[in-house]
């Protein structure tokens, strides 16, 4: 299932700041994507974007899943 | 006003006669024997008031310039013919100037004769009587007696008799007009003194009175032939009403009430202009509010929001008692404050005991003070143990810290007022300082007049675009969501055409992120050229603007809530940093990057730690160092995961994760996006704790109301947008009992009973300490330093132990200024067959925010409903005539309200105003929010409107909804 149909709020979140990030050269993209999460993203959102990724990531921009390896697993409640 | 108490005697409030000058150069001369130095272009009035002479007066006061009509203020100078006026005489070295001689007083008697023999002498009914400047000179001047009288029978008249000699009708004698809300006008009692028109022209700016007739005719008028003051130009600021010597133009309340008899010096509750006023009392009653002349924002003016629009306070809707109820549905039940407190802590401790730790938070209120506004965050991180704390900035400016600390290295704007007075090039980006921040465009516009440019960004053609003697010199009418396309084409002409400044950018920026942003902004698709068709500015405008920022002297950004509600709000405010860099246009006065701020605190509600990821003083609750100044002084261990933000929680509680809330002094239903969401989140929460004056709108979906204290009530400080730390000091008591950071310890208290832990502040000045104690930028402030200064602009500490007016002087806070990348990306929000118009909203002068105050006052007046601003052409298309009742859809939800036809705004485009929650403009705006921050996406929604015959089906159910929860039951004997 495509990740803006399963959750299309923190699909579109991590796209829109992943348009942003796109026009930096990509390691610096991928850094700037995955510290914005970390920083401003709490447990609950990072664990329901998670989701998303672990259910394929499709839908999600090719910097957001590069980025999801640097992102912080959110510990369980 | 007469033996008023001020704070410290260096803020002496008398009247100096004519303003300072600000020259650097002295001038010593001798007045009435006495040496005294001034800088040059000193008046003598002036000097001799330095000097504690005070030569009488009465055309003459030092909030305008000199005019010299009266005639009173003669004086005599050695070796010179006649006497000079000594307001328009300029001081000039070694001259020796004598203020009272025989010849002075003669003539002085002469001159008053004659005013008094066109004057009323009703002095004891009268309502200035005491506070009257021209019964003051009359008495300095020795008045005794006045021998011009009009013969009987021989129709001759005065201009306050209603008859004439004859007994006949007075044709020269006008009623008084009352029609403006707040004050009286009074040609009987009229001296023409011309300073309330050049109060109007000079202060405020909007040139609404005027001098009509000539000689013995000359009347003050408002407007046009026959405009009243309500009808006419005239914003009601008040300056008029604080610059007349008699009882002419007087504040109603003054006439209610009588003069009062002590004054406070405070701050305003309104905008993040920060004015401070006088608070005058008779007792503990309020009888009016006088802005204060050392107040450093403000400078002595003031708006009809901050001068007037304090009846809110005493209003009969304010709720005194606490309230609780078990579900929504039921009727509010009075109670003690220890029964709501204790109702309040069980059920968020059973929440949290339910749900855990994270199931519950708060929402800090940008009108109460730092020191309420601290506590609170604490009370969600010291004693709910998580970081599920956020603000009003949320939807606001939450852009412009992100986008300033990526750029800068500070949350704050670099300015303080003051450097506008040297500004060439003024760049006003979505942003309408005329009705949203008042005070600072009175400013403005006074250096508009004396030559300074305007460039405007804005959708619509507001009144901050043209008025009198000032208009853009281009303003770039952009379709609303392409604000990073302009601003990246403004950076684009001043890169390719070489106008930046190199020097600047190879000290202040990373030189390597330049070359980088350069390649970026000089590829042709960020061209004026290729952008015009997306963004519906002429290329031609956009060069023009380019040029003129860049090229014409000290260039200021002021920017407001049109750059930062938008999906690309971060965006927007990092390529108004961009631009500043580029041109060196930072880190002196008449430069800078300037956040125009909503509300009097959401600066210090930001400084305050409100948000979720950070710490008082921007440090995010990652770094454990900074989590152990608060662990070791709170006995508590500090999350270090980022809480929820506004629109989290509400996400959170439809999702049935977040349960409750402490909301204090903010109305999230009416002014946060997308109402029906707003609505499912509260309703879904098993506590909602409100904290407010008033039953708001959020108020209907609460369980517990914990009523507020006004800031006349209470003790404290706000800061506001020049990061200017204000005292906020209490005039009377609180009406129901208890200042809000009262009431926040007493809920922390009952939360924290049997842990053995507990809050003991006493007074404000103990929390400011705590704060000081543990967040560097607020190091060096302290109650005895806001009082020995007046206010104080952080960072104040041992770099800085007086303040930091401006910041980035000699280097960014970050270090190296970053320039950053900014592609232009279209929102979402797109219009199509269905929605085919934008709406964008805002704000109007008279009105403030939700309301919740201004609709509580006599500024209904100016604003008793929200409107929809819709072109002509868009009208007629529609069948739509002024003053129609429209129905206006988007996909989030429907509503209606009238119609006003007007070209300020384009075709395509439609605005409205969010202050009534009768019309509920958010039930239309969308989910939709900014990248970086999740500011929601106000400024474009895309809809559709049609004509209509009245109020929708939801604005008839919302309104019975709302009367049923606002039922109180009589509290129990």
């Amino acid at each position: 299932m495509q990740a803006d149909q399963i959750n299309p709020k923190i699909a579109r979140m991590a796209n829109q700041i992943a348009m942003f990030m796109e026009s930096k050269p990509e390691a610096e993209g991928v850094e700037g994507l995955s510290s914005h999460i970390n920083d401003f993203w709490e447990p609950r959102m990072r664990r329901q974007f998670f989701a998303l990724v672990d259910a394929g990531g499709d839908g999600l921009r090719p910097l957001v899943l590069k980025a999801a390896e640097k992102i912080r697993r959110p510990a369980a409640d | 006003m007469k033996d008023f108490i001020i704070p410290a005697p260096m803020f002496s409030d008398r009247d100096m006669g004519t303003p300072a000058s600000k020259s650097k150069t002295q001038v010593t001369l001798e007045i009435d024997g006495f040496e005294v130095t001034v800088p040059e272009g000193t008046s003598i009035m002036r000097a001799a008031a330095e000097l504690g002479i005070t030569v009488p007066k009465l055309c003459a006061t030092d909030s305008i310039e000199a005019f010299g009509s009266c005639r009173l203020c003669l004086v005599e100078i050695e070796g010179r013919n006649g006497t000079p006026a000594s307001c328009t005489t300029p001081v000039a070295p070694g001259i020796r100037v004598k203020t009272q001689t025989g010849k002075l007083k003669q003539l002085r008697k002469g001159v008053m004769e004659l005013y008094i023999s066109d004057h009323p002498l009703d002095c004891l009914t009268c309502g200035a009587n005491g506070d009257c400047e021209l019964q003051d000179m009359a008495g300095a001047v020795g008045l005794r007696d006045v021998r011009y009288q009009a013969a009987e029978n021989a129709e001759m008249a005065t201009h306050f008799a209603k008859k004439n000699t004859s007994g006949e009708a007075n044709i020269d004698w006008l009623p008084k007009d009352d029609s403006n809300p707040y004050f009286s006008y009074d040609p009987s009692k009229c001296i023409v003194c011309n300073r309330c028109v050049r109060a109007c022209e000079e202060v405020q700016g909007t040139f609404a009175l005027t001098i009509e007739g000539r000689g013995w005719d000359s009347r003050v008028h408002a407007g046009l032939k026959d405009d009243t003051f309500l009808a006419s130009d005239c914003v009601s600021c008040g300056a008029c009403v604080q610059a007349c010597p008699t009882a002419t133009l007087i504040e109603k309340s003054v006439l209610d009430i009588g003069t009062p008899d002590k004054s406070v010096v405070t701050t305003c509750a309104y905008c993040g202009v920060g004015c401070q006023f006088k608070a005058e009392m008779r007792g503990d009653e309020l009888v009016r509010m006088v802005p204060y002349k050392h107040g450093k924002a403000n400078r002595g003016h003031s708006c009809v929001k901050g001068r007037f629009a304090y009846g809110y306070a005493s209003h009969k809707d304010r709720i005194l008692s606490p309230m609780i109820r078990d579900s929504i549905n039921d009727p509010w039940q009075e109670v003690t404050w220890a029964e709501a407190m204790s109702f309040a802590a069980n059920r968020m401790k059973a929440i949290q005991a339910k749900y855990g730790r994270q199931s519950v938070g708060v929402i800090t209120s940008s009108r109460c003070t730092n020191e309420e506004t601290y506590l609170v965050q604490k009370l969600t991180r010291g004693v709910f143990e998580n970081n599920n704390t956020d603000t009003c900035a949320r939807v606001c400016h939450s852009p412009t810290g992100y986008g300033l600390g990526q750029t800068f290295g500070t949350s704050a704007g670099t300015q303080d007022f003051d450097s506008v007075e040297s500004a060439d090039v003024i760049l006003v980006i979505g942003a309408n300082p005329h009705s949203g921040h008042p005070v600072f465009a009175s400013r403005m516009k006074k250096r508009l007049r004396q030559g300074a440019k305007l460039i405007v960004v804005d959708p619509r053609r507001t009144e901050s675009v043209e008025g009198p003697h000032y208009r853009a010199r281009h303003h770039l009418a952009l379709k609303p969501g392409t604000n990073v396309a302009v601003v990246t084409a403004l950076a684009h002409v001043i890169v390719t055409e070489g106008l930046y400044n190199e020097d600047f950018i190879r000290t202040r920026c990373d030189w390597d992120e330049f070359q980088d942003y350069m390649e970026f902004v000089s590829d042709p698709r960020h061209s004026p050229e290729a952008i015009e068709m997306l963004t519906g500015v002429p290329a031609a405008e956009v060069r023009g603007a380019a040029r003129l920022y860049a090229t014409g002297g000290n260039a200021a950004i002021y920017y407001g809530l049109g750059v930062t509600e938008h999906s690309q709000g971060s965006t927007t405010v990092i390529g108004i940093a961009n631009l500043a860099m580029l041109t060196g246009n930072i880190g002196r006065p008449g430069v800078g990057v300037n956040p125009l701020r909503g509300q009097n605190n959401v600066q210090g509600s930001c400084d305050m730690g409100s948000f979720p990821h950070e710490l008082p003083g921007y440090r995010h609750v990652k770094n454990p160092e900074v989590r152990a100044i608060y662990e070791n002084l709170w006995g508590v261990k500090i999350d270090a995961e980022p809480g929820l933000r506004i629109p989290n929680m509400l996400d959170a509680a439809v999702e049935g994760t977040f349960k409750g809330l402490y909301c204090q002094g903010e109305d999230i239903l009416q002014s946060d996006p997308d109402t029906h969401h707003v609505a499912a989140g509260l309703a879904a929460m098993e506590c909602v704790i409100v904290h407010d004056l008033f039953l708001n709108e959020t108020a209907n979906y609460a369980h517990v109301f914990f009523p507020g204290s006004s800031f006349l009530e209470k003790d404290g400080t706000f800061t506001n947008a020049e990061r200017r730390i204000n005292m906020v000091r209490k005039v009377m008591a609180p009406k129901q009992g208890y200042a809000d950071w009262e009431v926040t310890q007493m809920f922390a208290n009952a939360m924290l009973e049997g842990s053995g832990r507990s809050w003991g502040y006493t007074h404000p000045a103990q929390i400011m300490e705590e704060i000081a104690m543990t967040t560097p930028s607020f190091a060096g402030v302290s109650y005895e330093k806001i009082e020995s200064m007046g206010s104080v602009q952080w960072p104040v500490n041992d770099k800085a132990p007086n303040g930091t007016p401006l910041v980035h002087v000699d280097g960014f806070v970050r270090g190296k200024g970053k320039f950053i990348r900014t592609e232009y990306v279209a929102t979402d929000e797109k219009t199509g067959p269905k929605f085919p118009l934008l709406l964008t909203t805002g704000r109007i002068l008279s009105q403030y925010n939700v309301g919740a105050q201004t609709r509580r006052t006599g500024n209904t007046a100016w604003h008793p409903e929200d409107m929809l601003e819709i072109h002509p052409h868009d009208a007629e298309n529609r069948g739509i005539r002024q003053g129609d009742w429209v129905r206006l859809a988007s996909r989030a939800g429907v509503t209606s309200l009238r119609a006003d036809i007007t070209d300020k705004v384009s075709p395509g485009v439609v605005y409205t105003t969010f202050h009534h929650p009768d019309t509920q403009a958010n039930v239309i705006t969308t989910d939709f929010s900014d990248w970086a921050t999740n500011c929601p996406e106000y400024k474009v929604t895309a809809v559709q409107v049609s004509p209509s015959n009245g109020p929708s089906d939801w604005q008839e159910e919302y309104a019975a909804q709302a009367t049923l929860s606002r039922r109180i039951l009589p509290a129990a004997e």
